[in-house]
């Protein structure tokens, strides 16, 4: 064992895991044509976003055309940040809001518990894409509306797994310690609980991001998201669906850049979950 | 014994590295003749679990063989070497010529599967040929348990510790093995408990010719119970011989370390008196009438308890007689259903005000649980001093590093985590973090009990200096009479919630009146070689 300077934070020691490295490079690449698309679609291909570069699905250009003869590949590069904000915002509203929730009800039982899970059961019972389709349906399409929906209901499945990797947490020796000491509750949690069951969360905030990006493209697939003539990566995918043989790039793109996508946070998150689980700080 | 013998088990040469090329034994000897039973003594991380793991010809995840050999000669077969054999050979030599009994009984019983089935399972997987049902009673009976269809048919879970372990010896036993294994078989067990356990080992041994590798960090159990023992220390054997020899003149300096760490109730021990009882003015923490129920269980029945100034009140008692209850209740941990504690002649509120918390600490019995895995040492020690003091974050730092200066723990470790830490530094550390606010009263719930004989002696050493030089005074609770003479001033025997007897150290060792007192003594392990 070395002389110990003060050991690396967590981050600094995941991203020493060739795990991490690659699924932040497949990750960074997705951002990137997200980000960038937009701007350097149109200078690449020489086609604007709504500009008709020929008759629909034929191979003009790079990738082809779409149903209504636009740039396959411009509308590619365009579409991918409203799938990328959405589902992290959703992903981001599900994992504080469960964290909150699960280890309040872990960590206080009684009650608070029965109330916080069983409200979450209610939540539970319905198919978050039904709730979606619901929320749409009455209060109009937008996108922060999804947000909003996908993220709320993301909570109660988030809870659960908090709560229960509270439970383990709370009846160790070491938050009796903190309790004895007159720590106040609320820096409890943050202090003692949550550093401790980051790896679950890690877990699961990767699953949740996953899902988060297949409902966003679900629903801009049913026509309930973005709608067109925007671009965005789900709607792209419906509106060129019918011609997947005969020009299968309007489908293709899309769906492996969102393959791509939860691969790489996947292979980052797990690769978190993995070093929170070594806690001597050292080197793996 | 005499080492001309056919050995039933020889090691020769034993190397074992980690995957990752770093050597954890370097050339380890030992052999094991039919009905002897031969002790492997080390403390934890010296490879000794290693060493005889590899008599079942397994090796733990992330360990592999690189050297040496084990050449089995049985009643029945003889193999060469055991370490090369094809993986189904050895499948069939584990269990019915080389047996295992693991440490935990209560880790290694199936909670779903009855005692009968589980231990015809032994029978069953070699292809008993014989009447397995027959076979199951007539092993439980050797071990001395019940062997009627009531008993067969319970679950682990209603059985006591002693009764668990007794099975996994059962098991073990069950194919009449040539050699068994145990693994610290009664490191979780009541001391009474704990000679039953030996008492049944040697028995079975002696009457089925079975060698024996016992594997133990206390040569206390040892000296009453093995033929030989191999003093193993860091992944080499320093000394072999038998138990008189070892004991009685160790060679190694190693092993006379060993001898001097374990505690021994016939030992001498030199300690400044401190003034106890009505002699010393007012008692620091007075208890009286304390009495806890958990739904109808009554778990402290009207407990009466005094702390003086200074003193080390040893608090003793076996698992559920309410000791760690006890001890919880007066550190405010838990509420007490009735009974008044008073603190310096005032009374003791609930909650308790941050003085009153801060003048009475607590260390926990598991070092490996009381510190937060994810905070280092030095932000773990700084707890009670942010909630339960006004110091300034520069005083607050300067005071845990004088802490751990305290006990011994250079300042290179306040950034360390727990993880990187052996289980002596983590208890150093806990016991620095309940020092850290200047307590009046330090409550230490079996604080040794999770660590090996040789760290033991390290922190009671400290304790002692910390009485010494900060005039704390100390309610040490522990299952352990063999710690009375080294730590204590006075005794309080706690029995089903009750204190059944109090007194001075000397007296009650020398005179004890309570039956249950005299019992304990008894069967407490000493170093002196049985007869």
């Amino acid at each position: 064992m070395s002389a110990p300077a003060v050991p690396a934070g967590l981050l600094r020691r995941t991203f020493r895991r060739r795990q991490a490295r690659i699924g932040a490079v497949l990750t960074l690449v997705i951002v990137l044509i997200a980000l960038l698309g937009p701007v350097l679609g149109p200078l690449l291909t020489g086609y604007g976003l709504d500009d008709f570069a020929g008759r629909p699905f034929r191979d003009d250009g790079i990738a082809g055309t779409d149903n209504l003869g636009r740039d396959v590949l411009t509308r590619f590069f365009a579409g991918g940040g409203p799938v990328l904000l959405y589902a992290l915002a959703a992903t981001a509203i599900g994992i504080v809001g469960g964290a909150v929730a699960g280890m309040l009800a872990g960590y206080s039982r009684g009650r608070l518990d029965s109330l916080i899970m069983r409200g979450g059961d209610v939540l539970l019972s319905f198919p978050q894409l039904v709730l979606a389709l619901l929320a749409v349906a009455v209060l109009g399409s937008s996108g922060w509306l999804l947000v909003l929906v996908i993220g709320i209901t993301h909570i109660p499945r988030v809870a659960r797994v908090a709560r229960q990797a509270t439970l383990a947490v709370a009846s160790q020796d070491y938050v009796l310690a903190a309790r004895m000491y007159g720590v106040p509750r609320r820096r409890i949690l943050t202090t003692e609980v949550l550093p401790n069951i980051t790896g679950p969360l890690m877990v699961e905030l990767g699953l949740r991001l996953t899902y988060s990006i297949g409902y966003v493209a679900s629903l801009s697939f049913l026509g309930l998201g973005v709608q067109p003539p925007a671009a965005d990566w789900g709607l792209q995918i419906n509106e060129n669906r019918i011609a997947l043989s005969v020009a299968p790039w309007g489908v293709l793109l899309p769906v492996v850049a969102i393959a791509v996508l939860t691969v790489g946070t996947n292979m980052i998150t797990d690769a978190l979950a993995k070093e929170s689980a070594d806690t001597t700080g050292e080197v793996a | 014994m005499t080492a001309t013998r056919a050995q039933t088990l020889t090691c020769t040469g034993l190397r074992v590295a980690t995957t990752g090329g770093r050597e954890v034994l370097h050339g380890v000897d030992y052999a094991v003749a039919p009905g002897e039973i031969l002790a492997l003594v080390g403390e934890s991380g010296s490879g000794k679990t290693t060493a005889a793991l590899a008599a079942l010809g397994h090796f733990r995840t992330g360990l592999e063989c690189t050297g040496g050999s084990i050449a089995f000669h049985g009643h029945t077969e003889t193999h060469d070497d055991l370490l090369t054999l094809p993986a189904a050979t050895l499948r069939g030599v584990r269990g019915r010529l080389v047996s295992y009994v693991p440490q935990d009984p209560a880790l290694s019983l199936n909670p779903v599967l009855r005692i009968g089935t589980q231990v015809a399972e032994v029978l069953e997987a070699h292809a008993y040929d014989g009447d397995t049902a027959a076979r199951v009673r007539e092993v439980l009976g050797d071990v001395g348990l019940p062997t009627d269809e009531a008993f067969l048919r319970r679950y682990p879970h209603q059985l006591s510790g002693g009764q668990q372990q007794r099975v996994g010896i059962a098991a073990a036993f069950a194919c009449r093995p040539d050699v068994v294994v145990l693994d610290e078989p009664t490191t979780g067990l009541d001391v009474t408990t704990q000679d039953l356990v030996l008492d049944t080992v040697r028995d079975l041994v002696t009457r089925s010719g079975t060698a024996a590798l016992y594997i133990t960090h206390d040569l206390a159990v040892v000296a009453g119970l093995a033929d030989r023992v191999a003093v193993m220390q860091a992944g080499e054997v320093v000394e072999t011989g038998t138990v008189e020899q070892v004991v009685d003149a160790p060679e190694h300096p190693y092993t006379r370390q060993l001898i001097a760490a374990a505690p021994d109730l016939h030992r001498a021990v030199e300690k400044d008196v401190v003034p106890t009882g009505d002699g010393a003015g007012a008692p620091l923490l007075r208890v009286s009438g304390a009495g806890k129920r958990y739904g109808a269980k009554t778990v402290l029945d009207g407990v009466d308890l005094e702390l003086w100034p200074g003193e080390c009140l040893m608090l003793l008692g076996e698992s559920g007689s309410g000791k760690t209850t006890l001890a919880r209740g007066l550190s405010g941990l838990l509420e007490l259903d009735s009974g008044e504690l008073s603190l310096n002649g005032e009374p003791l509120a609930t909650p308790r005000t941050y003085a009153q918390l801060r003048s009475v600490q607590y260390v926990f019995q598991s070092p490996f649980a009381s510190l937060n895995p994810r905070r280092t040492i030095a932000s773990s020690l700084e707890v009670p001093l942010r909630h339960l003091t006004d110091l300034e974050p520069d005083a607050r730092r300067a005071r845990v590093l004088d802490m751990l200066g305290q006990v011994r723990l250079d300042s290179s470790f306040a950034a360390r985590y727990p993880g990187a830490l052996s289980g002596g530094e983590r208890q150093r550390a806990a016991i620095a973090r309940a020092l850290v606010t200047a307590p009046d009263v330090l409550v230490c719930d079996e604080v040794t009990s999770a660590l090996d004989v040789s760290v033991q002696a390290a922190i009671l050493d400290l304790l002692a200096q910390v009485r010494r030089d900060l005039g704390t005074a100390m309610l040490f609770v522990t299952h352990n009479i063999a710690l009375a003479r080294e730590v204590a001033d006075r005794i309080a025997v706690l029995q089903g919630g009750r204190i059944v007897e109090q007194g001075p150290v000397a007296d009650m060792l020398a005179d004890p009146q309570h039956a249950y007192t005299r019992e304990l003594l008894e069967h407490t392990p000493s170093m002196r070689v049985a007869g």
